[in-house]
């Protein structure tokens, strides 16, 4: 399949531009137009309806439907925005990339979703390490106030609403939704346990709220500008409009790619010039991470596949957070899945067993192998510790925790040891890395 | 007499009441202290505590759990190199090891002058420079040895000072507003939202059931 010609370039349209974060320049490509049109011609209810039929997916990771997810708010008097800018999923950059480059385009879309839902205040959480970032878009709120874009009475329109600007401080768990809650509270960022599911029934303070994502809220003032069914117009079913692929490892041009949903192969953004422009040193794939560490692996046969939300799903894995981590034939897979596993042993909160000791006794095993005191029995064993957090290692994960992080796990482990046994058994064999 | 001079504590007051709740700044007063005296001093967070209604305990234990807050001295400069997988892929590991030697101390340790604290780092998602390092929160990359020590040069002589700012992740992020509208007033103004909206409702299920006949 081909992408539509040329591929509207949706959420990156300013990046490279000359100060694109500031006003000036936002103002000058049509930027707060789309804000002003929803609160001067649209109801809520006409902005919610447009994102409903853009059929936009969350771009967090989870993919869910931003529309169906607005629908789920429960109706109370006091309800809240919180936008998710806590990108820490390892090889995933484009929020960070979004909130440097085009801040106003994040306030944007956040100031019409606040809108659309009816929110008291809206929260943009950036993840602490984003230093540049933050003071960007703190610089665009305050220029957005000064525009009189946000605070009282936006645009003559009748309609008020606060945006706070809130920093993390180094946290990967705090991506999940729960979790980022509690850090926006002023705590630990522990997941909270589940039922209720949604935030949108019991969130921050307790009340209703919804939890967007950066890139999701940047997708917000083009969907107004030029209507739903113009974005779905894009893409292939369900997958509608542009997403922005994070291309990282082995490739000659790593970086952000904003391309159409589902209408290119993996292959198609590694190779082609204007993307990856191939493997670099003219080296073979020998494996490949289609979205996120969170996510099971994938080999050489399956680069022909679409950059599709469901088709990866249908595959046993996903499109995750749009991160793609390509591995040539000269990674040690033993060290890149410990090296997965170290992170999440270190990023586990504690709360729950399976993730807080699995995590831990895999990091070790994981160690012990690649620095060559492995033993033949420790793959079964791994696998077996990896079953212990999510049964049955089926996709999607059997969960024995309270978020997905635990389950998040195995993904790695068991994918190197499922596509490449005999490399573990060579470390065993040979007491140590063959790479080394 | 607080641990915040004047200014800062009027800053922090500043950021408490940007939330419904005091506690939600506990995060944002952190980063101030760590302004202030490069990491959480005992007197901070006891200040902490009192600003957002909280215990030195509390702060204490929250401020543990994230890894850009210190509960302990570091260095002038927090070194932070990548190892996660992209960096991992592009020898980010090497790129550790080599720092490790050239400062002269372990991840997690700080140069004899106080200058360096070295940190292994996880993805700080500046993945298309990999190897990357973050400098107080500056990322620079793809470095390599080279590159590297000629980055840690510079700092020693002081030529990055307007570029890697001192310690604070806010320490450039000001934001010149308040809050324009009180919670109270809003929540007046959305009941009023809610009404009309429910009023369209009505108003087209009717239109709606009058076809219908």
């Amino acid at each position: 399949m081909t992408q539509t010609d040329p591929v509207p370039k949706i959420v990156t349209s300013r990046v490279g531009l000359e100060e694109s974060w500031g006003i000036k320049t936002y103002l000058a490509t049509g930027g707060y137009t789309a804000l002003r049109k929803a609160l001067t011609s649209m109801t809520p209810e006409q902005v919610a309806d447009e994102v409903s039929k853009s059929n936009l997916l969350g771009r967090g990771g989870a993919g869910f439907e931003v529309g169906r997810k607005w629908s789920m708010l429960k109706p109370a008097p006091v309800r809240y925005l919180v936008i998710n800018g806590d990108e820490s999923e390892p090889a995933t950059f484009k929020d960070h990339m979004l909130i440097e480059n085009d801040p106003h385009q994040i306030v944007e879309g956040t100031l019409i979703s606040a809108y659309a839902v009816g929110a008291a205040r809206a929260f943009i959480f950036v993840r602490g390490e984003f230093a540049l970032g933050l003071e960007r878009l703190q610089a665009a709120v305050n220029e957005a106030y000064a525009h009189g874009a946000i605070g009282r009475n936006i645009f003559g329109s009748g309609f008020s609403v606060d945006l706070v600007v809130h920093p993390g401080a180094g946290a990967y768990i705090c991506g999940e939704e729960t979790a980022l809650l509690e850090s926006l509270e002023g705590k630990r960022g522990f997941p909270r346990i589940k039922p209720p599911y949604f935030p949108a029934v019991m969130g921050l303070y307790g009340e209703p709220t919804i939890v967007n994502n950066v890139e999701s809220m940047s997708n917000i003032p083009w969907i107004v500008n030029n209507g739903g069914a113009s974005f779905a117009a894009l893409g292939v079913g369900r997958s509608t409009g542009t997403r922005i692929f994070a291309l990282a490892g082995h490739v000659n041009r790593p970086g952000n790619y904003e391309v159409e949903m589902a209408k290119l192969s993996f292959r198609e953004l590694v190779e082609r010039p204007e993307y990856g422009g191939g493997m670099r040193l003219g080296r073979q794939v020998k494996a490949f991470i289609p979205g996120g560490v969170s996510a099971p692996w994938f080999g050489p046969d399956q680069l022909d596949m679409a950059l599709s939300q469901d088709d990866v799903a249908k595959a046993g894995s996903m499109l995750g957070s749009g991160s793609i981590v390509m591995m040539d034939d000269h990674t040690c897979m033993v060290r890149a899945a410990w090296r997965i596993t170290k992170f999440f042993w270190r990023e586990s909160c504690g709360q729950c067993t399976p993730c807080r000791e699995g995590s831990g006794w895999i990091e070790k095993m994981m160690q012990r192998i690649e620095l060559g005191s492995g033993r033949e029995a420790d793959l079964d064993l791994l696998l077996d510790a990896c079953d212990n957090i999510a049964p049955g290692l089926t996709w999607p994960p059997q969960q024995t925790t309270i978020c997905v992080l635990g389950p998040s796990i195995p993904s790695s482990v068991a994918s190197a040891i499922r596509m490449f046994r005999d490399e573990f058994l060579v470390h065993i064999k040979e007491g140590g890395c063959p790479y080394e | 007499m607080g641990a915040f001079s004047p200014d800062m504590r009027v800053r922090a007051e500043g950021l408490i009441a940007l939330y419904p709740e005091r506690r939600s700044a506990l995060i944002p007063l952190c980063h101030l202290a760590q302004q202030e005296a490069g990491y959480l001093t005992r007197p901070f967070m006891e200040e902490i505590a009192e600003l957002t209604g909280t215990t030195p305990a509390e702060v204490y234990g929250t401020a543990s759990f994230y890894d850009m807050l210190h509960t302990e001295p570091v260095g002038k400069y927090l070194v932070g190199v990548c190892t996660n997988i992209a960096c991992l892929l592009q020898g980010g590991g090497d790129l550790l090891e080599h720092a490790e030697r050239a400062l002269g101390v372990p991840a997690g340790g700080t140069t004899e002058d106080d200058m360096f604290t070295l940190e292994e780092v996880e993805c700080v998602a500046h993945c298309d420079k990999a190897p990357a390092v973050q400098v107080n929160y500056r990322f620079f990359g793809p470095l390599t040895g080279e590159s590297f020590d000629d980055l840690t040069a510079k700092l020693r002589a002081g030529e990055y000072d307007g570029v890697v700012p001192p310690h604070g992740t806010l320490i450039r992020v000001q934001r010149e507003n308040g809050i324009e509208v009180p919670l109270d007033e809003v929540l007046a103004e959305r009941r009023e939202m809610d009404k009309a909206k429910a009023a369209r409702k009505a108003a087209a299920d009717a239109a709606k059931a009058k076809e219908g006949n």
